[in-house]
């Protein structure tokens, strides 16, 4: 499987099995609409009458015989060698898991996936007790693993910020005995942020997820207080503090984008105006009747302003300075092996979430949908048929995914996005993947501009 | 090559052999549902790279 696109300038080849990518002139762009293994020794006589009208009989059997030189080097039209390995590596150890530390929020953002912060189920605080339930199942259940995850999560988890700290401070104190090292990060919508709080971040969470949509205007739509009114101006200057302190621990600043600000390249620069070089932007995930959701429509736009992104990153970086959005981020020589890239984020399986009663899910997104509750801490169950379930989810188990060229970048895409819009985890959401795929190609033609100096 | 550039010489195939060694990072870093990608991880393992 290949895929070939045009950008800038450039013709980029990426041949999907392999990870391979190649820049090629027009000819070679032209002719792979037509040709395919198993190659002939000579360019075949149809495939020269339908390019004869463009290119000279020479430069088309030289073209031809590089094509065929790549495939036989196996860096083009490689095979897809990777479906027993989707069979056989299915299920693994639990080694990361989101605690829901609050299910309360001091904020209304209109686009919450968690109603706000409560999942729908009341507001509640997770008590230490549940917290300490959580470590030990992790530790319980990550035989074979030594790097764990822990992710504080809510709701809004610095309203309950003295658990987050005992949760902390518990965990380390199990690493020696279980030969553990664990992971640490905080998602944070920055409106309880002090100097104690920044100082504990900045020393104990491996990174931190600061929630911010961009302009002041645009997050002040979406991102409200109880009393109606925005949250920029404090959150803003918090977050400053918290970076400037941070040094060179990693972080990012975070937004999401709706129908109401397309034009999302200009929230990124001003976020990086304001002094935050790790930005990352998504695209809200709503209902299609919802005012500000982003739909099929709005797709031109959408790939448009991820072009300008390349060009505004590419000037920044031309003049010297330092950027780094979040999807254009790719690692075309090393990156996960393949194994990890048949199923991605690991929910359900290697990942799941805690609420504050203590319930099991696949992940917070799927907190609230009961069928696909996996146990209780307390009660001490957990449902194994919904591990193996996610443990057979990958990109061989999706039909759309098995086809698709992004199948090893995207890696399936996100389970629950699938399960809430398709009422399948198999079934990728076809929108997401849009706007995935366009993502994927402005992140290589980016690595692919760099290398070549453009 | 005159027609075509190679720009990186990965092998995914490769990785197959030494790879499934689960050190490397499982979360979606908890704040978003689209940005699942792996596409931007590092293989965790040393002796991978």
């Amino acid at each position: 499987m290949i895929h070939k696109f045009k950008a800038k300038d450039v013709n980029i080849l990426l041949d999907v099995n392999s990870g391979g990518v190649h820049v090629i002139d027009d000819i070679t762009y032209d002719m792979l609409d037509y040709v395919e293994p198993p190659f002939d020794a000579e360019c075949p006589k149809d495939v020269k009458a339908k390019l004869s009208d463009r290119y000279s009989a020479e430069e088309i059997e030289e073209t031809y015989k590089e094509i065929v030189e790549l495939y036989n080097e196996k860096l083009l039209f490689s095979d897809d060698v990777y479906g027993d390995f989707a069979e056989t590596k299915v299920e693994s150890p639990i080694k990361a898991m989101c605690l829901h530390i609050a299910h309360d929020c001091n904020l209304r953002c209109k686009y919450c996936f968690a109603s706000t912060g409560d999942f729908g189920t009341g507001r509640k605080l997770m008590p230490f007790s549940v917290g300490k339930q959580a470590i030990d199942f992790l530790l319980e259940k990550s035989v074979g693993r030594e790097n764990l995850e822990l992710d504080f999560f809510g709701g809004e988890p610095l309203m309950n910020w003295d658990v987050v700290k005992q949760i902390v401070e518990y965990a380390r104190s199990k690493e020696e005995e279980y030969g553990k090292k664990f992971r640490f990060t905080i998602t944070t919508n920055g409106m309880l942020l002090d100097d104690e709080k920044i100082d504990y971040i900045n020393k104990e969470m491996s990174n931190v997820v600061l929630s911010i949509d961009g302009r002041k205007e645009v997050n002040d739509r979406m991102r409200v207080k109880v009393d109606g009114t925005g949250c920029y101006d404090r959150i803003v200057k918090n977050y400053k503090k918290l970076v400037e302190k941070r040094g060179d621990k990693e972080y990012y600043v975070r937004g999401t984008y709706t129908n109401y600000n397309l034009d999302f390249s200009e929230d990124v620069m001003h976020l990086y105006k304001q002094g935050f070089d790790q930005v990352s932007v998504e695209p809200v995930m709503e209902d299609e009747s919802v005012e500000y959701a982003i739909t099929e429509k709005d797709l031109d736009k959408i790939y448009a302003e991820y072009d300008k992104l390349v060009d505004k990153i590419a000037n920044i970086k031309k003049n010297g300075g330092f950027i780094n959005f979040f999807h254009f981020m790719i690692d075309l020589d090393q990156g996960p092996c393949v194994i990890k890239r048949l199923r991605g984020c690991g929910s359900g399986n290697e990942y799941v979430a805690i609420t504050p009663d203590g319930d099991i899910y696949p992940c917070h997104q799927f907190v609230g949908h009961e069928e696909y509750k996996m146990g209780n801490l307390e009660e001490g169950t957990f449902n194994t048929d919904i591990k193996k379930e996610f443990a057979g989810c990958h990109v061989y188990s999706k039909p759309s995914c098995r086809d698709c060229w992004a199948k090893f970048y995207c890696s399936g895409g996100c389970n629950a996005n699938n399960y809430i819009y398709n009422g399948d985890i198999h079934k990728a959401y076809e929108l997401s993947c849009k706007i995935m795929r366009k993502r994927l190609e402005c992140a290589i033609l980016t690595k692919v501009c760099e290398q070549l100096d453009r | 090559m005159k027609h075509i550039q190679t720009i990186n010489k990965a092998n995914l195939s490769a990785t197959a052999k030494k790879g499934g060694c689960g050190k490397c990072q499982a979360s979606c870093q908890s704040a978003c549902k689209t940005s699942c990608t792996v596409g931007n991880q590092k293989c965790a393992n040393e002796d991978n790279r």
